[in-house]
């Protein structure tokens, strides 16, 4: 009997259910790249006390980018206007803390979800069309907002911005402190937070029919994959994202500029995607690292004409190709993309045979 | 006899070109089916007007019952109506295992849970690794889908049609440029297809749909030529030279 028990096991465990089990397993399973991240964003708290301001930018920039890649990696959806979301909850959460209750994370979630209403109601236009008409559709949404927010100057306080107002206590516990160290502390924990989540999202079997649709839109939709349904939630949460950011930079400067409206923040966020990479989350989170010391390191050294090499950059990604953008390990020795790969895609857990 | 799927006079053109000319068939339930025709007869067409993937310029389709003719792919899908093509329309990047599994999960209606991981659905790993198993494709089950042998990819075609549980599979031209030494494994998974799946099926073959269906029907210039049991069709001079004249 304990013969036939234990060969039952043994035959078990290298089963197909049992091997299945493991890839899939694997496929959601924290990458060494991704802890490191982490680990080195929580690090530069004590390491960095002096950037806590470009930090904080940094996160928040992240944060918009992350959202953008939902709407660009997961839903396939070219979007020139992801700034609206974005102001909008830069001015939702300015307006709460002067009129309603001043405590940020309140703020934050109001914010994401007067955003991600209006990404609801705008997602059904967002379906229709082209790529082309997409991106006009985007940026002329973007463009009404911010006109919008510039002619109800009695609301938004136009063209001055928005200010007079205090952000409380974070949870009625941490002052926002001069140096931004509260500032960063608040937004890394966001952007972790949301990230997290994004993860779980993608990685659900909702995210795997996103993936569907972007694959090949015929054959997701004959196994069942309504696309447009889902493109319209992951379109809605991903507004919700991008209002949290826009929340984020209201409470961490104590200000609303009608500048986070600016078309330039959606192209920005683009960039920022594009030079990280779409479709696996990170890439807005990497791009924004790289934008945010780019621009810095290129407005030292030449303060006029940063926005030239930035476009210099941009064109020299495009040009090299759109898949390579998200391979551009790819151009490096083999021995050298081996080690990275294997460094970057460890996982816990045993390995399984087959592909590399 | 209960007709499991219908098209009552069911019309394509494209521009000018009628590519399905007044068509009205009846699939009989559990019926092996097949739909034969000389290359451009509008076989495809027909399978793309059943499935959805076209609109129809007129005419109507009807599932058990139910006119289908408004409805989107996906819906037809969740009615029992699955496909595979002719031209293999697969997740280049995906898993055989990720495609197979996203399959079940639409047809669990649980494509739109959005919060637990893949693994953690086990019956539906269980029987996305059970079917990928059925279909040949365990030992691959991890590579991705873009590098699989053709033969492979054929295979797995037909997985994700079978995995949508399927009243009425159509199948086109499942064998269609498999290199001859994996031929026999495509078509031994179309014979052992469950009796009670209807299954519409083209294929070039005249050994295969001869010894495979029940009922052949035979499409000319996009309309229906003739129809009959398999006796009735291998006996008619006609559709001999019809396929003589085509020279295949
Ligand atoms: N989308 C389309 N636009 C124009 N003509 C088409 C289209 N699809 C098919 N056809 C034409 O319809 C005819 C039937 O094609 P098809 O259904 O693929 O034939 P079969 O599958 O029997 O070989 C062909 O002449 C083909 O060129
Ligand atoms: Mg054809």
């Amino acid at each position: 009997m304990t013969v036939i028990g234990e060969t039952t096991a043994a035959v078990s465990s290298t089963g197909p259910e049992h091997v299945a089990a493991t890839q899939l397993r694997r496929r959601n399973a924290w990458r060494a790249y991704e802890i490191v991240l982490w680990l080195v964003a929580i690090a530069l708290i004590f390491m960095l006390p002096s950037k806590a301001l470009l930090l904080t930018e940094i996160a928040i920039l992240a944060l918009f980018a992350v959202s953008l890649d939902l709407v660009l990696g997961y839903a396939g959806i070219v979007s020139l206007g992801h700034g609206a979301f974005f102001g909008l909850g830069a001015y939702v959460a300015g307006l709460f803390a002067m009129h309603f209750f001043p405590e940020p994370v309140t703020g934050l979630l109001v914010a994401g979800l007067v955003s991600g209403l209006l990404g609801f109601v705008t997602s059904f236009l967002v379906l229709r069309g082209s790529d082309l008409t997409r991106l006009m559709t985007t940026l002329g949404i973007a463009l009404m907002l911010a006109e919008l927010a510039n002619q109800m100057a009695w609301l938004t306080g136009g063209a001055d911005g928005l200010s007079g107002f205090t952000v409380g206590p974070i949870l009625g516990l941490f002052e926002f402190d001069l140096w931004g160290r509260t500032g960063y502390i608040y937004s890394l924990v966001v952007l972790f937070l949301a990230t997290w989540a994004a993860r779980r999202i993608v990685n659900s079997p909702f995210g795997l029919s996103l993936k569907a649709v972007q694959g090949n839109r015929v054959r997701a939709a004959m196994v069942g994959v309504p696309a447009k349904s889902r493109i319209v939630v992951i379109y809605t949460i991903a507004a919700v994202y991008a209002g949290f950011a826009g929340a984020l930079l209201t409470q961490t400067t104590s200000f609303v500029s009608p500048d986070v409206l600016a078309f330039h923040r959606s192209a920005d966020v683009l960039l920022v995607l594009v030079l990280g990479g779409v479709g696996y989350l990170y890439g807005g989170i990497i791009g924004a690292i790289i934008f945010t010391l780019l621009r810095d390191w290129f407005s030292v050294i030449t303060p006029q004409y940063w926005m030239f090499w930035i476009g210099l950059v941009l064109v020299i990604i495009v040009m090299v190709g759109r898949e390579n953008i998200t391979r551009w390990h790819t151009f490096l020795p083999a021995p050298i993309q081996r080690a990275l790969a294997r460094a970057a895609n460890w996982r816990p857990g045993p390995k399984i045979g087959g592909g590399q | 006899m209960s007709a499991v799927l219908q098209t009552r006079n069911l019309m394509k053109r494209f521009g000018g070109f009628v590519a399905t000319n007044d068509v009205s068939l009846s699939v009989e339930q559990g019926a092996r089916h097949a739909l034969i025709g000389p290359n451009g007869a509008g076989k495809t067409t027909l399978i793309n007007l059943l499935t959805g993937a076209l609109k129809p310029t007129s005419g109507r389709v009807i599932l058990q019952g139910e006119d289908i003719t408004d409805l989107p792919p996906h819906q037809r899908v969740r009615r029992g109506l699955a496909r595979t093509f002719q031209v293999n329309q697969l997740f280049p990047e995906f898993t055989p295992l990720e495609a197979v599994v996203l399959a079940i999960n639409e047809r669990e209606q649980l494509g739109a849970s959005a919060w637990k991981p893949l693994v953690r659905y086990p019956q539906v790993v269980d029987e996305a690794a059970a079917l990928l198993e059925r279909f040949g494709l365990s030992d691959v089950m991890g590579e991705r889908t873009s590098r699989l042998p053709y033969g492979k990819q054929r295979l797995l075609e037909m997985a994700l049609a079978f995995a949508a549980k399927p009243r009425v599979l159509l199948l086109d031209e499942p064998a269609a440029g498999v290199p001859e030494e994996e031929r026999h494994e495509v078509l031994a998974i179309v014979r052992a297809l469950p009796s009670d799946v209807t299954v519409v099926l083209i294929e070039h073959d005249m050994d295969l749909v001869f010894s495979f269906a029940d009922r052949i029907s035979v499409l000319v210039s996009g309309a229906l030529f003739t129809e009959g049991t398999v006796a009735e069709i291998a006996a008619d001079p006609r559709v001999k030279a019809i396929y003589l004249g085509e020279d295949a």
